[in-house]
């Protein structure tokens, strides 16, 4: 800036020199103002970020969305306005039901359990004793592990003539056709998904776990409370935003749940394992119904976003300490 | 400005991404350098050799045009196709499964073949029935090929439940002794009877192989009718049913067990599998169907090469389809996949080229097996119907299941898409 001249500047901010090249004639205030800069920088910064999620979350959503509202049958390279027929044909479809139901099963069935099970898992391996770090490493590992080559060896455990049932024979059970019988083939996929992902959560728990004062529990063993009693009132409350954190993992994860239910069930027997994704891409690429398996889409995205609103509302009363 | 500076900067990112979707060749058209992709469901060493040397020979007149073979899963295959269509991403050459044939035929997403194939009269019209559509042929029945029951002779033999190439000679080779045979070799051997070839209680097709024998059929000729609560097709299907879990001569569900590695005394499949018995360590024997109560019968299983209308170069692919099916490589196919061509369909021919199976086998199971063989079930929409089937027929794989009931069950929930 030239002290010779004063200008009225557009920016509140105080203008600086033009960068070198930039050709500003002397006397006129500079276009790359602090803030501009900042700004640029600013967006700069983000550019790769928002360049992803635009490419790869909202263009897809949108595009889903469009389909939904098409039918596309990509053999005879037919794509046809059909308006609401396709949402009109979700609300008729008879399958639709046992298909939320298989869905609802998984779902309550994987939170509850993976939930369980890692605070249980992170409790036991928080205590200071040998051999916790063996443990911890033990049930984190199968998060490492590729979930096809996981479940695809969980498919020969569990064939009729497979691991488990040999190991149940020793003792003289005679076990049943886990991934084929209705009652314990949901039961199979559930636990089968609960090992493969309950240390992530147990790592968390263990985390949140370390990040309680030790005084606090000092103080409650002066108090003279009970080991329950200083869990309830004073971990659980302490830790309950990763509680919040893992519920909405596990609750999206396992909405999604699909590379499982393709190698363990196909859906089956009957249609008992057949959760919304799989019955998805059944619709979209199996019975080549596109526009009908993007409407089977956007329901799914629906419940996702209802339920994490609704967990998001819920932590204001069970979640008692937020940093 | 900065409204001009996003948008400037936003335009430039367009550009860019225009430009990487607008760069795949379209040399095909412009008489360029051509790769043409050929999906298949075999990733068979001998096979992949074969469709490499005659590629390699069309290079020598054709130098611009490349093909690569592609091995897709077989569970998946179709389902794979489709996909890559969807994606834009269709291959140039694809084999279709005779189940989805229908679906592919009737859709016009095949190129017409009937001005590009060589000498087409020849092709037997049992053959090309599928794969034919207003009197046009779309895809070329490469493979024509009949089920036939694999034996080993080494694990029957030990059960002493007699042999079923000598039934065969004295015309006793029933179902029933079938079964027994299974039974009787699964109990001495503890390994799997008689295996129906990639069923596992999910690909039900392939069950047409059994029901056949009591002339049962899954729906009508028409497509209208299910057949599945027929009392021929409930009579079949409770013979199944018994031999599964009450005489354990085929594996139950959830098991499973590999002719070719030995571990099991039988299994229905088709000949080309015959190629996978090369350095076999145990005896084998290749027999027809065994008769059931309607007699004797053949299935065959097909499979169609069609040229894809939106694959990037059609044309090309379409001149390689016809130098693929010409009579000179129809022969050199014909040792994996019986040929649709009349001319190739004796003995002494394919005699030439299957060194693994005896002239009396090629003639038992082959020939007379394709002229008169029922094709495996297939239907317009045939993924969702088939997927109905599957899952209505879960009810019945179990020891305490009632046929009749699961049967009806089957039809009520496939009639409506049969209708459609």
């Amino acid at each position: 800036m030239t002290p010779s001249r004063s200008t009225p500047v557009a920016d509140r901010a105080p203008a600086r020199p033009a960068p070198a090249g930039a050709g500003a004639p002397v006397g006129r205030p500079s276009f790359w103002t602090t803030r501009r800069r900042d700004r640029l920088t600013g967006y700069l910064f983000i550019a790769p970020q928002l360049a992803g999620t635009v490419l790869f979350v909202l263009i897809p959503l949108g595009l889903v969305f469009w389909y939904s509202l098409h039918e596309w049958n990509v053999l005879a390279d037919e794509f046809t306005f059909t308006g609401g027929e396709n949402y009109a044909k979700l609300a008729a479809d008879p399958n639709l039901p046992g298909v939320l139901r298989a869905t609802g099963l998984f779902s309550a069935g994987l939170v509850v359990l993976n939930l369980a099970l890692a605070l249980f898992l992170a409790v036991l391996l928080n205590q200071k004793l040998r051999g916790t770090t063996f443990f911890r490493v033990l049930f984190f590992s199968p998060v490492v592990v590729s979930l096809v080559a996981w479940t695809i060896v969980w498919q020969f455990m569990l064939q009729d003539n497979g691991g488990v049932n040999g190991l149940l024979a020793t003792v003289g059970v005679d076990g049943p056709n886990w991934l084929r019988s209705d009652g314990t083939a949901m039961i199979s996929v559930i636990v089968v998904q609960v090992f493969k992902n309950v240390g992530l959560n147990m790592v968390l728990f263990l985390a949140a776990l370390q990040g309680v004062p030790q005084e606090l529990y000092e103080a409650a063993r002066v108090d003279g409370a009970s080991r329950w009693r200083t869990f309830w009132r004073i971990t659980m409350p302490l830790i309950s935003p990763t509680v919040l954190l893992t519920s909405i993992i596990t609750v999206v994860g396992s909405l999604q749940v699909f590379a499982q239910i393709a190698i363990l069930t196909q859906g089956g027997p009957g249609t008992s394992t057949t959760v919304l994704v799989y019955y998805l891409y059944q619709q979209a690429f199996q019975f080549h119904a596109f526009g009908y398996g993007s409407t089977l889409s956007v329901l799914l995205f629906a419940i996702v976003l209802a339920l994490t609103v609704v967990q998001w509302q819920l932590r204001k009363r069970w979640v008692h300490h937020e940093n | 400005m900065r409204v001009r500076l996003l948008t400037a900067a936003g335009l430039a990112a367009l550009m860019t991404l225009t430009a990487c979707g607008g760069s795949g060749g379209d040399s095909g058209s412009s008489g360029g350098p051509v790769t043409l992709r050929m999906t298949t469901w075999s990733a068979n060493e001998a096979h992949v050799a074969l469709f490499n040397e005659i590629a390699a020979e069309y290079k020598k007149t054709n130098p611009d045009v490349d093909v690569k073979f592609d091995a897709l899963p077989f569970e998946t295959y179709t389902t794979t196709i489709t996909t890559q269509i969807a994606g834009g991403n269709a291959p140039d050459l694809a084999w279709i499964l005779e189940n989805s044939a229908p679906d592919f035929v009737a859709s016009g997403a095949l190129v017409d073949l009937d001005d590009v194939l060589e000498k087409k009269e020849e092709l037997a019209p049992a053959a090309t029935a599928l794969w034919t559509s207003g009197g046009s042929l779309f895809a070329y029945p490469f493979s024509t090929s009949p089920f036939g029951v694999f034996v080993n002779t080494d694990q029957v033999k030990a059960a002493g439940a007699g042999s079923p190439a000598e039934l065969r000679a004295e015309g006793e080779w029933t179902w029933e002794k079938a079964v027994e045979i299974a039974a009787a070799s699964a109990a001495k051997s503890g390994k799997a009877g008689l295996v129906i070839r990639d069923f596992d209680y999910k690909t039900w097709d392939n069950l047409a192989t059994v029901w056949a024998g009591w002339g049962a059929e899954a729906w009508s000729a028409d497509g209208k009718t299910c057949g599945f609560n027929q009392p021929k097709m409930v009579e079949a299907m409770t013979f199944i049913h018994d031999a599964i879990f009450e005489k354990k001569a085929l594996p139950a569900p959830g098991t499973s067990a590999d002719f070719f590695a030995g571990e099991s005394a039988m299994t229905i499949t088709q000949i080309s599998r015959a190629s996978l018995l090369k350095d076999a360590t145990f005896g084998w024997d290749l027999v027809p169907l065994p008769s059931g109560p309607n007699g004797p019968y053949s299935v065959i299983g097909q499979g169609g090469l069609g040229v894809l209308k939106k694959g990037k170069n059609a044309e090309a692919a379409a001149a390689f389809l016809k130098f693929f099916t010409n009579e000179a490589n129809s022969a050199k196919l014909a040792q994996f996949f019986p040929p649709p061509r009349q001319s190739l369909l004796n003995a002494d021919t394919l005699a030439k080229t299957n060194p693994l199976l005896k002239p009396a086998q090629l003639q038992d199971v082959v020939i007379d097996g394709i002229s008169k063989g029922v094709v495996k079930p297939s239907h317009k929409g045939n993924a969702e119907i088939s997927q109905a089937v599957r899952s209505g027929l879960d009810p019945l794989w179990k020891a305490d299941a009632d046929p009749k009931a699961v049967l009806d069950s089957v039809c009520t929930s496939i009639q409506p898409l049969l209708a459609k």
